[in-house]
């Protein structure tokens, strides 16, 4: 921001980012507030048995339970699994992708045969086809992480696409008038004007990676988040299950902030 | 010597899936060497469809193109073409922006940067160059778009309204700065406006089309009696009216009898 740069700011314009600085201020004081508040309700609330402490859990019973498998270790492999799944799958994605985008574009004939195909798998309940996966490529982690790709991947080709079709034309023009072909209309305007809209579906899909590993892992996997939240769900132990919920919490926070920080750092340079 | 371009009976037309728009009906005219023609015509009349195909980007239905006495292959690399935006890209450099076309071609090497560099220092850019094109004015970025379509040293440079994004008084500015460029680097224009104070201030001759499908209307040579007058200058000259009256009257023709055949 350029409030940093040193140079004599009037009174009011002091008094004005005084103000703004106030204000940033409340609002994450307010976040932090509703949080503490939620906490100490919850926890109050299963302490004086007005809720079921069994059923509902309770922050304290969560931290218990994650200290005792982080002392074992066990917390490390389920969550590590499940990350790892996810990034391999949104690398998968971001691949296959981005490739299959610039092959549509390519050819508007290939584009136009294959749009309803597209639009179909795209809205397709990709939960669906988890039970399947697991059956056509067993019950092991290539099967979750197809799971992973089948949620993001159909999004992903049509956003692209749609962004590279929307590149101004004349644009385009000016290379073809360069004596450009259409290698360089690619590589010059198309690929590096959509760098922000790149950057911007990753950040989503990373977080629809993740949905589909644990749709993946629900259904077949011996391991990672997902298997803990349904194994506890059935073994009636919820404090595994809503500590999983927590922990995927922290992980999509984490996941969408690396990818946003990319994102930052990427076009500050540019 | 041949001209450096030649239309003979260029004839173009737009096909839909509802129908075909006549764009351009027999087109014929030559450019010399060192001129500045000047196209004008009522808005959507096909002028710059008819850059294009004098650029090889399209070809002609009916008709042929010469360029140097010659039928060209397209795109014709001794042809540059300045678009009514500057389009320059917001992630280069200003210096990489007017290297593109080079770029593109693989023509990069010490000479055609030494051009570049010339080219940029002359035209009041050199400091910029490692700027990004938001942080120039209007004008100066239409110099670097100049520059960008000089840096492949064009024989002929197409110009499709090139001032038409900017405001007035840049525009006016702007239109003086690029005649001087054109002018010192000796290179053959063709202008497309609508403006018709813009074709007047700055051709050797004017073509007037007609509405849509565009034929050739009048031709109209302008000299002025004091040579050598900026386009700005030109404005203040007494011809300069007359000649504006003149193409008005040839854009809009009172009666179909008084249409000039």
């Amino acid at each position: 921001m350029s409030i940093e740069k040193f140079v004599p700011v009037s009174a009011s314009q002091a008094a004005y980012l005084k103000r703004l600085k106030h204000r940033q201020y409340r609002i994450a004081g307010i976040r932090l507030l509703i949080f503490a508040v939620f906490l100490l309700l919850w926890e109050t609330a299963v302490q004086r048995s007005w809720i079921d402490g069994f059923i509902f859990s309770s922050p304290s019973r969560i931290w218990n339970t994650f200290s005792a498998m982080w002392t074992d270790g066990s917390i490390f492999t389920h969550a590590g699994i499940t990350v790892l799944e996810t990034l391999i799958s949104f690398a998968f994605v971001v691949v296959l992708g981005t490739s299959s985008a610039i092959l549509l574009w390519c050819s508007d004939s290939l584009s136009e045969i294959l749009e309803p195909y597209l639009v179909v798998l795209n809205s397709l309940p990709k939960s669906a086809l988890a039970p399947l996966l697991i059956v056509w490529l067993g019950a092991n982690s290539k099967s979750i992480i197809v799971a992973g790709m089948s949620v993001a991947i159909f999004g992903t080709i049509l956003n692209l696409y749609t962004g590279f079709c929307a590149v101004d034309p004349d644009k385009i023009r000016l290379i073809y008038t360069l004596g450009g072909t259409q290698k360089d209309v690619l590589g010059k305007v198309i690929l590096p004007g959509t760098v922000p809209l790149l950057l911007s579906v990753m950040k989503v899909n990373i977080g629809l990676c993740l949905v589909g590993v644990i749709i993946g892992e629900f259904i077949g996997a011996r391991q990672g988040l997902g298997y803990l939240i349904i194994y506890g769900s059935q073994v009636f132990k919820l404090d595994w299950v809503i500590m999983s919920i927590a922990l995927l919490c922290i992980i999509a926070i984490l996941l969408y902030g690396a990818i946003g920080f990319a994102e930052k750092q990427c076009l500050k340079k540019r | 010597m041949d001209p450096l371009l030649e239309l003979k009976h260029v004839s173009y037309a737009y096909h839909t899936k509802s129908g075909e728009t006549y764009a351009l009906t027999d087109i014929s005219f030559q450019v010399q060497r060192g001129e500045f023609l000047a196209i004008v015509g009522p808005s959507g009349c096909g002028k710059s469809t008819l850059l294009s195909l004098i650029s090889g980007l399209i070809l002609p239905e009916d008709g042929t193109i010469l360029r140097s006495g010659m039928p060209g292959a397209s795109p014709h690399s001794s042809i540059g073409y300045m678009l009514q935006k500057d389009h320059l890209f917001d992630w280069r450099t200003v210096y990489r922006n007017v290297t593109l076309g080079l770029e593109i071609r693989h023509e990069l090497n010490k000479r055609t940067r030494l051009h570049v560099d010339q080219m940029l220092k002359d035209y009041d850019l050199y400091r910029f160059r490692n700027a990004v094109p938001s942080e120039l004015s209007g004008g100066m970025r239409q110099r670097a778009a100049l520059i960008r379509t000089l840096a492949l040293d064009p024989e002929l440079l197409l110009l499709d309204e090139p001032f038409s994004a900017l405001d007035f008084q840049t525009r006016l500015s702007v239109c003086d700065d690029i005649y001087a460029i054109l002018r010192k680097e000796k290179k053959t224009a063709i202008l497309v406006t609508h403006d018709l104070s813009e074709a007047v201030s700055m051709a050797d001759r004017i073509l007037v089309l007609s509405q849509r499908p565009a034929r050739i209307r009048e031709v109209i040579r302008v000299s002025f009696a004091r040579e050598g007058l900026s386009p700005f200058a030109r404005r203040n000259e007494p011809e300069f009216k007359d000649y504006f009256n003149q193409i008005w009257a040839a854009l809009n023709p009172v009666s179909p009898g008084k249409e000039p055949a």
